[in-house]
């Protein structure tokens, strides 16, 4: 078992998105929202295989609900998601 | 304490019991604190009952007009009685605030967590999402978890209390939850954890806790959320963190 597990910790790394003090309440709605504006603002900026964009998606995959990406990836393809995502 | 009292092989009290009036046995510091705090001031409360009571009767008995015929005539007015029963209890209520705003603030602190778990609450089943190991596919690893039929129990399953799949946690790790409700308001509520958390539809709401040992944990919907609201329970098993990581290979698979 101890081999497997050491196997898996090369695929899978606890770790996930840390304290952000812009949100420190109960509420991290707009947390969630804002790491997803600010990962497709970066890639419009830098392009899609720029590494620090990467660190947005991470959090918001971590932070929020898969319904709530998917619905709002298809309001981008759609064009009437409700922010800009210009840089 | 947890640790020590899993030396003599004991069993924990993790789920609800018919007629319980106590707490369940804690598993996580968050909720030793509540059951500590409480259990202080059910201390004091009791040490001041008992002071007011013997007041009242021993008041109402030497001073009734019986007794004491002319007390209601010299015994009106008292401005050092009056100031002492009206500071004290400010006082009293002041000394419960602290520790309980401490206790608030210190539970509302998320502290470097190591894994970030999404819990969505449904009517009327709840759907757990860990997205912290999404591959460049975008795959996550997310599963509903349903109440299991009382036609389907096994031996030693809870009535109205076991899933089919439970949320599983590494043991001694800071977990951060982010709730939130897909069509009504829910509550994710765990006592053992102690967990309580409402789940709104379009809100995410953050809580962490730490599971201090390794078991499975029993808890309910917490908001009236419909017909079936006594029919989505929860189950959190904490497993040590090597086994957690198998779980989520065989999981992601
Ligand atoms: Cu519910």
């Amino acid at each position: 078992m101890s081999e497997s597990a050491s196997a898996e910790q090369s695929r899978f790394v606890l770790q996930t998105v840390g304290f952000d003090a812009r949100f420190p309440n109960t509420n991290q709605t707009r947390n969630c929202f804002q790491n997803y504006t600010d990962y497709f603002r970066c890639i419009t900026a830098k392009g899609e295989d720029f590494a620090p964009c990467k660190q947005f998606k991470k959090a918001y995959h971590s932070l929020c609900p898969n319904e709530w990406i998917a619905k709002w990836d298809e309001q981008r393809e759609n064009g009437t998601f409700p922010a800009s995502l210009e840089p | 304490m947890a640790l020590f009292i899993s030396n003599f092989n004991s069993i924990f009290n993790d789920a609800a019991e018919p007629w319980q009036l106590g707490f369940q046995d804690t598993a996580a510091p968050g909720f030793t604190g509540l059951v500590t705090l409480h259990n202080t001031i059910g201390f004091y409360l009791i040490v001041i009952s008992f002071a007011v009571f013997w007041v009242i009767f021993s008041i109402a008995y030497y001073y009734n007009s019986n007794n004491h015929p002319i007390a209601l005539k010299y015994l009106t007015h008292g401005t050092v009685i009056e100031l002492i029963w009206t500071i004290s209890p400010a006082f009293i209520l002041i000394a419960i605030a602290f520790p309980s705003f401490r206790l608030l603030y210190l539970m509302d602190e998320v502290i470097s967590p190591t894994l970030t778990i999404k819990v969505v609450g449904h009517q009327w089943y709840w759907s757990y999402e860990y997205s912290d190991f999404v591959t460049d596919q975008g795959e996550s690893i997310d599963f509903d978890s349903y109440m299991i039929p009382e036609s389907d129990l096994e031996l030693g399953q809870f009535r109205l209390l076991d899933v089919d799949n439970k949320l599983i946690i590494p043991v001694d790790c800071h977990i951060r939850l982010i709730v939130t409700g897909a069509d009504v308001i829910h509550s994710y509520a765990v006592p053992s954890l102690g967990l309580k958390l409402d789940c709104v539809p379009g809100r995410l709401n953050q809580v962490s806790f730490l599971a201090e040992r390794p078991g499975t944990f029993y808890g309910q919907c917490s908001e009236i959320c419909g017909v079936w609201h006594g029919f989505m329970p929860i189950v959190v098993e904490a497993v040590s963190s090597p086994d957690f990581l198998v779980w989520i290979d065989s999981a992601s698979q």
